[in-house]
């Protein structure tokens, strides 16, 4: 929230000519509205109550697992199809901190730390690919885990375990926690990739994701950057698969590992907008208007949802908030710098 | 002697893979594209080889002449209309459009055809076994796919060396800014290289739904088994590749032999262990691996 600007004067050094500021009138407006909606969203159990929770968390999972896909495939061009391999290994994370007798609500965050160290000795081999050969052998990564998970019967093999879930509270308080913690791992996951990409982390990956060559040979610490985003998006997805185990309240392999969270990630961000804080929230949206609308048609479901997200790379690269952010010249969240004021020489001000 | 066998009919099996994999190392080596979708266009031409095969009553054999240049017209119209479009937004772009028309055709083919698995009418060839020595009976189902997948990858071969054709793609695989220069036509060559990659998916659909069977989620495994093929015999080497898909048949089929359930997790670990120790393969071609692997990582 750094309001200081930078400021260029004249030659004779009288007046600021020009502001370059990374906020504006508009962020501040935007800022007070999310805190606003946050605390709606925060109150919903005790105001609206089960009805409107289920959707809700349907939505904010929506909402956390984009994000995370953003800093991966957005922010530093990692497109990996295999974080179902993070969920299913989240799910089965909170089963086990849980069966160990570990309160499940502190067993997400367990689960997310467990997963993001699983992760590591596997961003090991599958940083060593990149682009379309990264993408596939993230896929063979999620088919390992998978039947790892259908060949071990401590976690119930083929068929599966029943989470013990939060068997101490009563229906309604449980699902109301259950709602927060998907409230909380969302914005965790909307404010944690803003903030991190605001650093210099955020520069270093989009020179890492548009040309890594060109990033390394400036001096940018590719394999760093791009084990850093890897490792927390990983993260993210266990924490996304343990809020699903909650919710569901059971453990299956092919449905916890299942690709189509994958498919919903790359389509909510192509359609949203690839590399914006807000492009993913809006992208979460539309799934949930479509999933709402469409579910009923089965298969054809997804035919249109790939449909979509290829339209959206082909036609509109910069997704639905890319065609707001030009049209209006928002930039609710932003994360690059903008030149305000205007210089003598008769350039009109625009953006930076 | 099981095991023999067991090896036998690895490497047999290593042949299928290699002819699915030759397609997908094509478009990469020549397009810079790794079309995630290759998989379920390898399924697609076992379903139109089914469809035709039963409209005209006949084994699936006969049904080739049309089905080969139907896959071939495909590969051609994905390229122009869609693989050409995404290679001019950007490097990730291919990877992004490739994944989502996999989802799609996955879905069309559950919608088309329900998720029932399908196998294709083979003829007398499908029954047919030959024997060496006094214990191992080899298919010549499996024969014949061995054979074909060696002859595509040696026609394949030859094309690229000796013709005009081959030569002008090697140029471009190589420096694609260079190859405009000298006057090359970047797009009708894209295409036929599309068309060729696509054909000898559906040829290797047709001996995958012959063998076993098919059905409209399996393009996923398909492409991950090429995709190992690729790069345990190292990224834009034909011959590596056969010897790759060798390899992942022999783990495959020898595990098998120990505990069935093991099989395709014992292929996938061998590929990972490819990667943590090699991870330019076994038989790397220099060029294409450079452009790919290391450096960065």
């Amino acid at each position: 929230m750094k309001r200081t600007a930078r400021t260029a004067t004249t030659a004779a050094g009288l007046e600021p000519a020009v502001t370059v500021s990374r906020w504006s009138r508009t962020a501040t407006g935007f800022t007070g509205v999310a805190a606003v909606v946050i605390a709606v969203l925060a109150v919903v159990p005790y105001v609206l109550g089960e009805p409107a929770e289920a959707p809700l968390i349907t939505l904010l999972t929506f909402v956390a697992m984009a994000s995370q896909w953003n800093l991966l495939a957005g922010f530093s061009g990692l497109t990996s199809f295999g974080q179902n391999a993070y969920i299913g290994l989240g799910a089965y994370a909170l089963y086990l901190v849980a069966a160990h007798g570990l309160n499940p609500l502190a067993g997400i965050a367990a689960a997310a730390v467990v997963v993001a160290v699983i992760s590591l000795p596997v961003s090991l081999l599958v940083l060593r690919l990149s682009g379309g050969y990264f993408a596939v052998a993230t896929l063979v990564v999620a088919a390992v885990f998978q039947i790892v998970a259908t060949l071990s019967p401590s976690v119930g093999g083929t068929t599966g375990v029943a989470v013990p879930g939060l068997a101490g509270y009563g229906p309604v308080l449980r699902e109301a926690l259950i709602y927060w913690a998907t409230l909380v791992v969302a914005v965790a996951s909307v404010a944690g990739v803003y903030l991190l990409v605001r650093r210099t982390f955020g520069l270093d990956a989009r020179a890492v994701g548009s040309d890594p060559v060109a990033a390394a040979s400036l001096g940018v610490r590719v394999g760093r950057i791009r084990r850093l985003a890897y490792l927390a998006a990983a993260g993210g997805a266990g924490a996304v698969g343990a809020l699903i185990a909650l919710q569901t309240l059971y453990v299956e392999p092919t449905s916890v590992f299942s690709v189509q969270y994958s498919v919903d990630m790359l389509f909510m961000v192509l359609v949203g907008g690839m590399g914006t804080i807000e492009g993913p929230i809006i992208g979460a949206l539309v799934l949930f208007g479509l999933q709402e609308e469409l579910s009923s048609y089965g298969a054809w479901y997804l035919v249109i949802v790939g449909g979509l997200a290829v339209a959206a790379t082909l036609v509109a690269s910069r997704g639905l908030w890319g065609l707001v952010s030009e049209q209006f010249g928002w930039s609710l969240l932003p994360v690059g710098y903008q030149v305000r004021g205007h210089i003598h020489a008769g350039r009109p001000p625009g953006k930076a | 002697m099981t095991w023999v066998n067991a090896v036998i009919q690895g490497l047999l099996l290593g042949g299928q893979y290699a002819l699915i994999a030759c397609g997908l190392s094509l478009t990469f080596g020549v397009m810079r594209i790794v079309n995630l979708a290759h998989g379920d266009l390898a399924v697609c031409g076992a379903y139109l080889a089914l469809v035709l095969s039963t409209a005209l009553g006949t084994p699936v054999w006969i049904t080739l002449p049309l089905l080969l240049p139907a896959a071939f017209v495909a590969g051609l119209l994905l390229q122009v209309l869609l693989f050409g479009r995404a290679l001019r937004h950007g490097v990730l772009a291919p990877v992004l459009v490739t994944f989502g028309l996999s989802v799609m055709i996955e879905n069309l083919l559950q919608e088309a055809a329900t998720s029932d698995p399908r196998g294709l009418n083979g003829g007398a060839l499908a029954l047919d076994s030959f024997r060496l020595g006094s214990q191992i009976t080899v298919s010549w189902l499996f024969m014949t796919a061995f054979l074909t997948a060696c002859a595509v990858l040696s026609g394949l071969q030859l094309l690229l060396s000796r013709t005009s054709w081959g030569r002008k793609v090697r140029a471009t695989a190589d420096d694609l800014d260079t190859a405009r220069l000298v006057g090359i036509r970047v797009r009708p060559l894209f295409a036929t290289v599309s068309g060729l990659a696509v054909a000898t998916a559906a040829l290797a659909g047709v001996f995958i739904g012959t063998i076993g069977t098919f059905d409209p989620y399996q393009g996923t495994n398909v492409l991950i088994f090429a995709f190992e093929a690729v790069v345990i015999g190292g990224l834009g080497s034909l011959w590596g590749t056969l010897v790759g898909g060798m390899a992942l048949g022999v783990t495959q089929v020898v595990v098998g032999q120990v505990n069935e359930a093991y099989a395709v997790l014992a292929v996938h670990l061998l590929f990972l262990a490819v990667l943590a120790v090699r991870p330019s393969g076994l038989f790397a071609g220099h060029q294409a691996a450079g452009h790919q692997l290391g450096a960065l990582g």
